[in-house]
């Protein structure tokens, strides 16, 4: 359009020249012809100088984006470098304590060696500082090596997350509703349960039914005893000089096939859960299954895990049956604000020869992102215990993030 | 008890019951599996093939759209940061506009081609993908969500879009992506931008 009206001009100024200087008399039509290819010369030239002009642009620019992009990634280790990381803090108004702790505060490093080859790693320092005779702990709570034996299928060696519940290998804050995770990812699932050894995972079934993967491992093992009751949670040895006479494996098969669905099973299985240590004690399986649906603004959790403890002494004392559920439903009343309620159930003791010690827990509450990684969080929660154990009722507010 | 059986010092592990279960499982998976594909995680299409097929073997010449002035404000806002560049390359063919972009999930960039056809979602697939976790995004149970989408007035998508348990992240960057492509070809047709020399 520039070029239009330049030529336009051009052409009224060269005929105006053209009359001047001929006084009265009009060009002839060869002199006009003359100045019209003149003119197309210069409409040629100019619209070549704009294209050369257009290619030095572009060519400044990328010399530009690549000189940014080496001197931002001036190491090669940084480019494939990552690093995340989430924290939470609480205050619980409960019977049982009024307090405020910073709960987690967690770091994760990701390394890519190659295309096919990684390094992930998380290190949590929980509960503020960690020493002697102090309340925290700082943990190693994942580090392994993935490699991508094919496109869909990959193994992984070192410390890493089990494949069993929702919570244990997602739980940044923002992530589920509640200030606290849920009695019965907590005790009788043990997150966040973390063990050292070998998986294997991916997907099957990709080409005719797509949304099924599996994770197989073997890893270490629980080490419980007696003198804890046997609870499953006292037994995790978070792969520190960690006993591997009896191993476990546990394997996950999971549907994400619908958006917004997830339907998945886990078992596991250990040959002695107190690490040969109690001749009381014998195997170990865990049944697993869960739904975690989020179908627009309507979300519903549900969960259920049962311990089956081989042995006269967890029988002795009702822990050769530890089980729980609970069953969450949601709704997102908008992208930030979102309310749930919650009913946990959970025995750890649930066997025949044992007393009266089920748990009941109701919760209800909100949470409000501020930003899709930010969460500030509140809830009520109301006990309904059998047997000596004391109700802890009260309300809990907590804020979170990732990033 | 310890780790000595039948005399012989071997870890129980060996002898588990549950290891035959596992090893006709773990045969499965990798019969199943490797019949799949041979490659490494990462690339299901490549760039040019996408184009390839949208445009039946025949891509028209690539444009650009700079990303300067308020459009540049706009993009930002979109994404939550600045653009990796300050140019998008774009091909274009009567209503329809092609774009591959890129966009971090948790920690890896997720290549994606966007197809807009009138100012309306044609097609979007995940043609390269890095994350370990988030796979789900790719198959087309979850990308025909995205299908017939157009851009509200305040940049958003006009439809829900449902996420994956566990990849919020990736499923965000796809959101971002599409919604991007929507932006930018409304930005090609309003002011007409030529195709590169």
């Amino acid at each position: 359009m520039e070029l239009t009206t330049f030529s336009s001009i051009g052409l009224a100024a060269a005929l105006l020249a053209n009359i001047g200087l001929a006084g009265a008399a009009m060009p002839s039509p060869e002199e006009m012809w003359e100045i019209i290819q003149q003119q197309q010369r210069e409409i040629e030239a100019l619209k070549q100088g704009q294209k050369e002009n257009t290619e030095k642009a572009e060519a400044a620019v990328e010399v530009a984006e690549e000189s940014k992009n080496a001197s931002s990634g001036s190491a090669s280790w940084a480019e494939n470098t990552q690093i995340g990381g989430y924290g939470e803090l609480h205050y619980n108004n409960l019977d049982s304590k009024k307090e405020i702790d910073f709960h987690r505060f967690v770091l994760f490093f990701g390394h890519q060696f190659t295309d096919r080859l990684r390094m992930f790693s998380e290190l949590e320092l929980e509960h503020s500082v960690s020493g002697d005779d102090q309340n925290g702990e700082l943990e190693l709570e994942q580090a392994y090596i993935e490699y991508d034996i094919t496109q869909n299928q990959h193994v992984k060696g070192g410390v890493f997350l089990l494949p069993v519940g929702i919570l244990n290998q997602t739980h940044e804050p923002p992530t589920f509703y509640g200030v606290e995770r849920n009695p019965v990812e907590t005790n009788i699932i043990p997150s966040t349960w973390w063990a050292g050894g070998i998986e294997f995972t991916g997907e099957v079934f990709s080409e005719t039914v797509p949304g099924f993967s599996y994770a197989v491992s073997v890893h270490e093992g629980l080490d419980t005893n007696a003198g804890n009751n046997y609870a499953v949670r006292k037994g995790r040895q978070k792969t520190s000089e960690a006993d591997a006479n009896d191993l476990a494996s546990t394997a996950q098969i999971k549907w994400t096939g619908i958006p917004g669905v997830e339907l998945a099973a886990t078992i596991q299985y250990q040959q002695d859960v107190t690490q040969g240590n109690d001749p009381t004690a014998g195997d170990a399986w865990l049944y697993e299954t869960h739904a975690d649906i989020q179908r627009g603004a309507f979300g519903l959790r549900a969960l259920y895990a049962m311990w089956d403890l081989d042995g006269s002494g967890p029988k002795a004392i009702g822990a050769d049956e530890q089980t729980g559920f609970y069953i969450e439903p949601s709704y997102r009343i908008t992208p930030e604000w979102g309310v749930f309620a919650r009913y946990n159930q959970w025995d750890n003791q649930a066997g025949s020869n044992g007393n009266d010690t089920e748990k009941k827990q109701y919760n209800a509450g909100v949470n409000y992102w501020p930003h899709p990684d930010v969460v500030l969080k509140a809830d009520a929660q109301q006990q309904d215990n059998e047997g000596t154990s004391k109700n802890d009722n009260g309300f809990n507010l907590g804020i979170g993030y990732q990033f | 008890m310890s780790g000595t059986i039948r005399g012989a010092d071997v870890p129980r592990i060996v002898y588990l019951s549950v290891i035959p279960m596992l090893r006709k499982l773990l045969l499965i998976i990798i019969i199943t599996g490797f019949s799949v594909t041979s490659m490494a995680r990462g690339t299901y299409q490549e760039p040019e093939d996408f184009l390839s097929e949208t445009f039946a073997g025949e891509p028209p010449e690539p444009a650009v759209i700079w990303l300067t002035g308020e459009r540049k404000d706009t993009v930002k806002q979109i994404l939550g940061h600045r653009y990796t560049s300050l140019r998008v390359r774009y091909w274009q063919e009567a209503e329809r506009s092609v774009w591959i972009l890129d966009e971090i999930g948790k920690d890896q960039p997720i290549t994606v081609g966007v197809v807009v056809n009138a100012g309306r979602m044609e097609n979007i697939k995940v043609l390269v993908f890095r994350e370990s976790r988030g796979w789900e995004i790719r198959h087309s149970f979850f990308t025909d969500q995205f299908k017939q989408a157009s851009l509200e007035a305040d940049h958003q998508l006009d439809k829900q879009i449902d996420g994956i348990s566990g990849a919020t992240m990736s499923v965000r960057a796809m959101k971002k992506l599409a919604t991007l492509a929507l932006y930018l070809d409304a930005e090609i047709r309003k002011q007409n931008v030529p195709p590169a020399p």
